[in-house]
């Protein structure tokens, strides 16, 4: 038997026989057995299988999410209490904001680069359009001064409305970007990768040399709410106290939450339920087979882009409001980088073609729960990055693994 | 015959998406032999290929090669065992020089102690010798992108040979040929075959089968039908083994006949070194013919045509209407309809499910209010017609990728996403290349539908004979320019030809190769 195990003539056609053979979940063999035995199945053989469904689940990462979760929980008690799980929830919004920009992007075969410093240019301008007051010492070496900031914050500082209108001008900032971007793209036949760059350079400069580097402080108070203001809060414990500290409330429903979830319901039902959906995944499998079907290929490009810088400054938004300042060193870390592993652990392919808002949902939610855990866990900041790249591997290679099962089973 | 098998095929058998490919399969191929294996698209020829090749792993049976069991696990096994592949689409690495694809598997290094170097001389040396052994006298250190696909092909085979393969499969390698080049690969395979090399040989063009072959295998739905020695064959029973039932025609008659309204007229059309002062008409219900040889300059004048190249002067009119705008995008909305003749890289969104191709064009029609928002239903329900109407053999559209289509089927996708958007032009590019004779009759048969419903069809095809069964009228280009018209009476390949060789006027001096096809 061993003999012939490593005989790579016999392989193909061999029935391996031996007890537990079937429990190997790699196809052929699976399917070789007879249904006499397939009735008898050990339990060991019934876990299998559902282990092998759970893998082959386009949920499979949600799963591994809760899974890694519940196993987590028992090692590191602060990660399921009440508190820690709102402030996950938080950290997450901004975060999934961006990726579905990203995801938009990566769908179409190109990538997004510049989503960082869109954050950074959004939230300066934003920052300085509505402050209500800024400090002279501080601010008086910006370029800006005394024309459009001065001491009394913003030019619109005063105005009760300032802050929608900053918002406004933050959203359209985004989508400029994006256009620029998607213009260059498609217009010069640029690559993504190189054009990104440019335009994340340039702009996360410019947002240093507007405030010489300083951050904006004193934004408006309503501005503030779309950070972390809650809609529904919720108290768990017993009813003593007529006057609840508010450090006891634990924000349920809160603005970011219906911000970030509402801009992804968009992005799925534009993706599976619009033309434009339809023809972005086309552009990414084939852009020049779609373009000869009529599709609006340069269109659909820079649409995408627009979008996905729309998307920065939706979590600009989020990160300037909860930070209580425009920044313009936002999103200058490892943002992307972990964005664009959320989006790939989520199934979208970085070769274009493949990707769902539900996917990097999940990719998300499984990173946001994976810098928890290192938290947790205490580790020397100098090791941390290296465990969660190990761990950021290890998804990887299961979802390969996934995908081979998947097309050797179809 | 006592010459000794060098491949055995026994029993096998191989099932894709519960749908079985290959069923119970034997086949032999001799020493020194040439195979022809014949079916239409989707009899399991690829399918079988593959299993030879190590790409697919059969479910059940086994294969012996040169007397020893034979079971590949992947393509490099069965490289190692002696089996070459020339593909349809050809497996070379075009930024790379013809040497270097030749020693992709393993360079030769050259040093000492543990300082090895690529031996570049050797390879350009050996490679040498293989290309004089195929008749190319490209120097080795040419690059495949600057290369024909004849002479690609030929580097394959210089490859092959380098591989030492004993056995060396064709899959539809005179798809992408000029008539000289076909000829130069058949000289070469008689060559091999004299050297005692064995060949498989696929290939839809019947007659270049019962040419080179010794002995014909024919399949049909995954089966093996015959397999007997070449004497036995003629055209026509080939095509009734391969099809099931005796064909009385190859063609179908015309069921209409044109108007003399003008639909597509092309005035003045030129842009320099590409196409000169075409001028050119398709009348309603007509079905015209485009005859030229490669690089006569039909396939870039469709492309204009259809709004992807630009043109400098002269006007298009759809109905007499000048054709606004340059883009696909434009075409599309004054009607026109373009089956490219790359299926693969210009036709089909490969590994998207054939439903999502076959909507594709006519996308904007199922789009719903200002948001665009598609009715899935209506969608679902119009691919459904669309491949049920054109005979589309899948196991399901809504998730099968076009890639796991045979040719002729996944040429009818193409053709189902165009019929969608309702055109009224069709301009057909090669429509019938590297499809089986079966699938060819049903796309003869659709262009004769669509010109009966007013349509008008401009035929693009290298093949005369396919264009003299189908159109009502020919056109011939050469050089660019369109040199002479045929009406149905008047068809006559031999006039035809000359006027595509343009023998009646003097030859320009660059035209190399029209000169010596002739």
């Amino acid at each position: 038997m061993a003999r012939t195990r490593h005989d790579p003539v016999s392989t193909t056609i061999q029935r391996d026989e031996r007890p537990g053979a079937a429990e190997d979940p790699s196809g052929p063999l699976l399917k070789s057995i007879s249904p006499k035995r397939r009735d008898q199945r050990t339990p060991s053989q019934a876990v299998g299988a559902f282990f092998r469904r759970a893998l082959l689940s386009e949920n499979f990462i949600l799963y591994l999410t809760i899974i890694f979760f519940v196993v987590a929980s028992i090692f590191f008690t602060t990660l399921s209490a009440p508190r820690n799980i709102t402030n996950q929830l938080l950290n997450m919004w901004p975060l999934l904001a961006i990726a579905i920009g990203q995801t938009f992007v990566l769908i179409l075969g190109g990538i997004d680069l510049s989503q960082g410093a869109t954050m950074a240019i959004t939230s300066t301008i934003g920052g300085l359009v509505m402050s209500t007051a800024l400090d002279a010492s501080t601010y008086d070496k910006s370029p800006l001064w005394g024309t459009l900031i001065s001491e009394s914050g913003g030019i619109l500082g005063q105005d009760p409305n300032g802050w929608a209108v900053a918002v406004v001008v933050m959203l359209l900032l985004g989508l400029l970007i994006g256009w620029l971007n998607g213009t260059m793209i498609t217009r010069f036949n640029l690559a993504p990768f190189m054009v990104t760059l440019v335009s994340s350079t340039i702009f996360a400069a410019f947002a240093l040399w507007l405030t010489q580097s300083r951050n904006v402080a004193n934004l408006p108070e309503p501005f503030l709410l779309l950070g972390n203001g809650d809609i529904i809060s919720i108290f768990l414990g017993p009813k003593l106290n007529p006057d609840i500290a508010r450090r006891d409330v634990l924000p349920l429903i809160t603005y970011p939450a219906l911000i970030s979830l509402g801009l992804a319901v968009l992005a799925h039902f534009l993706l599976t339920r619009t033309s434009f959906g339809r023809q972005m995944y086309s552009v990414g499998t084939n852009r020049r087979a779609s373009t000869i079907s009529g599709v609006p290929s340069q269109r659909v490009i820079i649409m995408v882009y627009m979008f996905s810088g729309f998307c920065a400054a939706v979590a600009s938004i989020l990160y300037s409001a909860r930070l209580g300042i425009g920044q313009p060193s936002l999103g200058s870390g490892n943002i992307l980088l972990d964005v664009i592993g959320a989006a790939v652990i989520g199934g979208t392919s970085l070769f274009g073609g493949k990707g769902t808002v539900k996917g990097t949902l999940f990719g998300v939610a499984f990173f946001v729960l994976l810098l928890n855990i290192l938290n947790a866990m205490q580790l020397s900041p100098f090791i941390i990055d290296a465990v969660k790249g190990g761990i950021i591997l290890i998804a990887a290679l299961l979802d390969i693994t996934r995908t081979r099962i998947l097309n050797r089973g179809a | 015959m006592t010459r000794s098998t060098i491949l055995t095929i026994e029993h096998i058998s191989k099932a894709f998406f519960g749908v079985p490919a290959v069923r119970d399969v034997s086949i032999d191929v001799k020493e020194g032999e040439i195979l022809g294996l014949i079916g239409q698209n989707g009899a399991g020829k690829s399918t079988l290929m593959n299993l030879v090749g190590g790409v697919v792993h059969p479910d059940a049976g086994s294969m012996t090669f040169r007397g020893k069991p034979y079971a590949p696990r992947r393509p490099a096994d069965a490289n190692d065992a002696g089996i070459g592949f020339i593909h349809q689409e050809l497996n070379l690495f075009t930024n790379m020089t013809i040497a270097e694809n030749v020693f992709i598997s393993g360079f030769p290094r050259t040093g000492f102690g543990p300082f090895k170097f690529i031996d570049r001389a050797a390879m350009k040396a050996r490679t040498r010798e293989l290309l004089d052994q195929v008749g190319l006298d490209t120097p080795p250190d040419f690059q495949i992108e600057r290369m024909s696909p004849g002479e690609r092909q030929l580097v394959e085979i210089a490859k092959a040979l380098y591989m030492d393969a004993s056995l060396i499969i064709f899959d539809e390698p005179t798809t992408s040929l000029t008539a000289r080049e076909t000829e130069q690969l058949f000289n070469i395979m008689l060559r091999l075959r004299e050297q005692g090399k064995s060949m498989i040989y696929i290939s839809h063009i019947l007659n270049d089968v019962l040419r080179l072959a010794d002995s014909i295998a024919v399949m049909r739905d995954g089966q093996l039908v015959t397999q007997e020695a070449r004497d036995a064959f003629d055209t026509r029973r080939m095509i009734s083994l391969m099809v099931g039932r005796s064909i009385e025609q190859l063609y179908p008659t015309r069921t209409s006949a044109p108007t003399t309204t003008p639909l597509l007229e092309l005035k003045g059309i030129s842009a320099a070194g590409i196409v000169e002062k075409v001028n050119l008409t398709v009348h309603r219900g007509e079905l015209v013919g485009l005859f030229g040889l490669m690089g006569s300059g039909r396939t870039e004048l469709a492309r204009m045509i259809f709004g992807l190249d630009r043109t400098e002067q002269g006007e298009i009119r759809v109905a007499g209407e000048a054709l606004k705008g340059s883009s696909a995008r434009d075409s599309i909305r004054s009607k026109i309809a373009f089956v490219t003749e790359n299926r693969r890289e210009e036709g089909l969104l490969m590994n998207i499910a054939i439903a999502d191709n076959v909507t594709l064009v006519a996308l904007p029609e199922f789009a719903r209010t200002a948001l665009q928002i598609l009715d899935a239903g209506a969608m679902r329900e119009a691919a459904r017609e669309a491949s049920q109407a054109l005979q589309l053999k899948a196991a399901d559209i809504s998730v099968q990728p076009a890639k796991s289509l045979s040719g002729g089927n996944q040429q009818k996708v193409v053709i189902a996403k165009w019929l969608l958007s309702q055109p009224e032009v069709f301009i057909m590019d090669e429509p019938t290349r590297g499809i089986d004779v079966g699938a060819k009759y049903e796309i003869y048969a659709i262009m004769d539908r669509l010109a009966a419903a007013g349509s008008g069809v401009l035929f693009i095809s290298s093949e005369l004979e396919e264009l003299m069964g189908t159109c009502d009228r020919i056109l011939v280009m050469s050089q660019g320019e369109i040199v002479a018209q045929f009406a149905r009476e008047a068809f006559s390949d031999e006039a035809i030809l000359r006027a595509a060789f343009r023998e009646h006027a003097p030859l320009h001096p660059h035209s190399g190769e029209t000169e010596q096809s002739s």
